[in-house]
C-alpha cells in the first residue's frame, strides 16, 4: 500500500503523534485533577456573595468611594427592631438645617434619612435608598449616640458580585467577607455579634 | 507604687469596657411600646441574582465553546465566529458585566487550593476548566468567540502592524510573569490583581474608576495597531490556553485540504501567528551543528534558570509580602509608631478599634510572610523554568511544508481561512 519513503515519513509522524498524545493526556489529567482537587476541598461548592459584618464595621466611609460603581452598592439599612424611635437621631438632618462646620456635618449629607411622626415622642426613620450614598456618617452617629440600628449592608439588587470586591480589599476593619448566597444579609437583630475565636 | 499604677488603670479600663459592652447589649434607648397601633416595618432584603442563572451562564459558555469549535474546524466560517464573538461580548460582557470570567477564575482556583477556608463555586470552577479542555481538543476557540475581553479587542483591529518576532516573543513572556504573580497573590489571600487591573470591565459596566476606564480605552486604541494587546501582552489565562492548544487534538487549519503555498494567507493574520514553510534545504550541516550546540546549552540552562528564578523569588518575598494589607499595616506600625496617634490614618485607627493586640497582628503578618517565602520561591522557579523552555523552543527545528497557524499563539479567529483559495475537497 505504501512505498518505502512514505513509510519512513509515516513513522516519523507517528512518533510525534505519540508524544503529542502523551502530553495531551498529561495536560488533560492535570486540568481535571486540579478541578477534582478544588471541588473536593470545597466539598459543597457553595456560591458566595459579599456582605458587611455590621459589628466589625468602623464607618470609615470607604464604602462610598471604593465600590466599582459610581453609586456604591453598599448602603445604610435600618434595623427597626433596634431603633429607639428617638426624636434626636444621630443621622437625621432636619430639613432646613444649615450645614455649617459643626455637628450638622456629621449627619446625612444627602437627606436620605426621612422621618415620620408616630406618637409623642417617637419618630420612625426611613432610608431613601435612592439618595443614600453609603458614606456611613449616620451609622457613626447612631452607634455613638443611639442604639446602632442604622448600619451598612451591601444591597444585592445593586451589587455586581465582583469576583474580588473592591471595597473589601480596602476595608480597614476586614468587615466585608464572602457569605453563603443562601444567607446574603447580616441585619442587626437577626444577626448577632460573632464570638471571637 | 508608681509601678503599680498602670495595673490599676488597666483593671479600671477593663471594667469600663465590660460595663460598656453590657450596656450595648441592653440598648441605650429601649424600644418603645406604641399605643397608636403602629406596625414596625422590616428592612428590605433584595435577593442576589438567582443561582439558577449562574448555571445558565455555564450552559451558555458550553454552548458557545461547542459552536465555536464547530465553526472553526468543521464549518470553517470566519463570519460565524465573528458573530458568535459579538454575542459573547454582549452576553458575558455587557449583560453579565464581565464577571465571572475564565481569566479571573484562575485566582479562585488558586485561592481554593491554598486556603482551606475558601470554597470555590462550581460556576467559577467550570469557567476555569471548560475553555482549557476545549483548547486541549480544538485549540483556543475560547479566545476566538467566548471571551468578551478578546471580542471587544478583536472588533477594533483596524490596521494591525507586523511586529518583529523577537519583540513579540519578549512581550509574550510578560503573561507568564503575570500568571505567576496573580497566582501568588491569590493563593496568599492578598489580592485578585487580574480583576483589579482588568482593563475592559469598566467599559462593560459603563461605570468604574477613572483609571480603569482610561486603561481600557488605551488598550482599545493600542489594539487598532497592535492587535489584541491585552491577549498577547498580559492575559495570564492565555498562557494556560496556549499550553493546551499546542498539543490540541484538532486545530483550525488555514487550508481546507492541500496547501498550494500560494502565500495569499501570509499577511492575513493580525497576530503574526501564521508560520511559513521551512525548507528542508535550510537544514545544512552547519546550521544543524550550530543548532544542536545551542540546544544543548539551552537544555543545560533550564535547571540553572529554574534555580536562579527560585533564588530571586525567595529574595524578593519580603518586598512581595507587602502587598498583603496585614503585613503592610504591621510594618507601617513598627516603622512609624507615631502614626498610632494619626486620626487620619483609617487603617491604623480601625485596627486599634478592633481590639486585636499589636502582637496578634505581627504574628499574623509573620505567618503570611512565611507563605510568601515559599510561594515566591515556587513562582520564581516556575518563571525560570518557563523562560528556559521558551529559549529551548527557539532552536528546535521543525520541518514545515505548509502554511500553518502557530497552535500556541493562534486565537482561532479564522481570518486566514477566507484568504485561502483552495476549495474544500468534498471527497474528504
Amino acid at each position: 500500500m505504501m512505498d518505502k519513503k512514505d513509510k519512513s515519513k509515516d513513522k516519523a509522524y507517528n512518533r510525534r503523534d505519540f508524544i503529542n498524545n502523551g502530553v495531551r493526556l498529561a495536560l488533560g489529567v492535570s486540568v481535571v485533577g486540579t478541578a477534582a482537587f478544588t471541588l473536593q476541598r470545597s466539598a459543597t461548592g457553595k456560591d458566595y456573595v459579599w456582605q458587611i459584618d455590621p459589628f466589625k464595621c468602623t464607618q470609615c466611609g470607604r464604602c462610598a468611594t471604593d465600590c466599582v460603581m459610581a453609586e456604591s452598592a453598599s448602603k445604610c439599612v435600618h434595623a427597626y427592631d433596634l431603633c429607639g424611635y428617638c426624636d434626636l437621631c444621630g443621622g437625621y438632618l432636619k430639613p432646613g438645617a444649615k450645614l455649617e462646620t459643626g455637628a450638622e456635618n456629621q449627619l446625612c449629607p444627602t437627606g436620605a434619612i426621612q422621618r415620620r411622626f408616630i406618637e409623642e415622642p417617637y419618630f420612625e426613620y426611613i432610608i431613601d435608598e435612592e439618595l443614600c450614598i453609603g458614606c456611613a456618617k449616620c451609622v457613626k452617629g447612631c452607634s455613638a449616640f443611639g442604639n446602632g440600628s442604622l448600619h451598612m449592608q451591601i444591597r444585592h439588587d445593586r451589587c455586581l458580585n465582583c469576583n474580588q470586591c473592591s471595597i473589601a480589599s480596602v476595608c480597614p476593619s476586614d468587615a466585608i467577607s464572602r457569605v453563603p448566597a443562601s444567607e446574603p444579609y447580616k441585619i442587626k437583630g437577626e444577626f448577632i455579634k460573632e464570638e471571637e475565636s | 507604687m508608681i509601678k503599680k499604677n498602670p495595673h490599676i488603670l488597666l483593671i479600671l479600663f477593663t471594667l469600663i469596657l465590660l460595663t460598656g459592652s453590657y450596656l450595648q447589649a441592653q440598648q441605650r434607648f429601649p424600644k418603645p411600646e406604641f399605643d397608636s397601633g403602629y406596625l414596625q416595618p422590616n428592612p428590605t432584603q433584595p435577593e442576589p441574582r438567582a443561582m439558577a442563572l449562574e448555571y445558565f451562564d455555564v450552559l451558555v459558555l458550553l454552548a458557545v465553546l461547542s459552536l465555536a469549535s464547530w465553526l472553526a474546524i468543521k464549518k470553517r466560517s470566519r463570519r460565524g465566529l465573528l458573530w458568535l464573538s459579538v454575542f459573547s461580548l454582549i452576553y458575558f460582557g455587557f449583560y453579565r458585566d464581565g464577571c465571572i470570567c475564565s481569566i479571573g477564575a484562575i485566582q479562585n482556583v488558586a485561592l481554593s487550593i491554598f486556603d482551606s477556608g475558601y470554597a470555590i463555586s462550581i460556576t467559577a470552577l467550570l469557567f476555569f476548566v471548560l475553555p482549557l479542555l476545549f483548547a486541549l481538543f480544538f485549540g483556543r476557540v475560547f479566545c476566538a468567540s467566548a471571551c468578551p475581553l478578546g471580542a471587544i479587542q478583536d472588533l477594533l483591529v483596524i490596521n494591525p502592524i507586523s511586529i518583529p518576532s523577537w519583540i513579540r516573543k519578549t512581550l509574550g513572556f510578560i503573561p507568564v510573569l503575570y500568571l505567576a504573580l496573580s497566582v501568588l497573590l491569590a493563593a496568599t489571600g492578598s489580592d485578585f490583581i487580574i480583576c483589579r487591573y482588568d482593563p475592559f470591565i469598566g467599559i462593560f459596566r459603563m461605570d468604574g474608576p477613572a483609571l480603569m476606564i482610561f486603561l481600557g480605552i488605551t488598550f482599545l486604541f493600542l489594539g487598532m495597531f497592535y492587535a489584541r494587546p491585552y491577549c498577547r501582552i498580559f492575559c495570564p489565562y492565555g498562557v494556560l490556553l496556549s499550553w493546551m492548544s499546542k498539543f490540541s487534538r484538532r486545530h483550525l487549519t488555514i487550508t481546507p485540504s492541500e496547501c498550494i503555498k500560494c502565500k495569499l494567507c501570509e499577511g492575513s493574520c493580525p497576530f503574526d501567528a501564521i508560520e511559513i514553510p521551512v525548507e528542508q534545504s535550510y537544514r545544512t550541516p552547519e546550521v544543524s551543528r550550530k543548532n544542536l550546540k545551542r540546544f544543548i546549552i539551552y537544555i543545560a540552562l533550564i535547571p540553572v534558570l529554574t534555580v536562579a528564578g527560585g533564588w530571586i523569588g525567595s529574595r524578593s518575598h519580603i518586598f512581595m509580602s507587602r502587598v498583603h494589607p496585614d503585613v503592610y499595616l504591621a510594618e507601617l506600625m513598627i516603622s512609624n509608631p507615631e502614626l498610632r496617634e494619626d486620626e487620619e490614618n483609617l487603617d491604623i485607627q480601625a485596627f486599634l478599634e478592633s481590639g486585636d493586640t499589636f502582637e496578634q497582628l505581627v504574628e499574623e503578618a509573620a505567618v503570611i510572610r512565611g507563605k510568601f517565602r515559599k510561594g515566591s520561591m515556587a513562582m520564581g522557579g516556575f518563571v525560570g523554568l518557563a523562560l528556559g523552555i521558551t529559549l529551548m523552543n527557539q532552536v528546535v527545528f521543525r520541518r514545515r511544508e505548509d502554511y500553518e497557524p502557530h497552535k500556541g499563539d493562534c486565537f482561532s479567529c479564522g481570518r486566514c481561512m477566507d484568504y485561502c483559495p483552495v476549495e474544500k475537497n468534498v471527497n474528504l
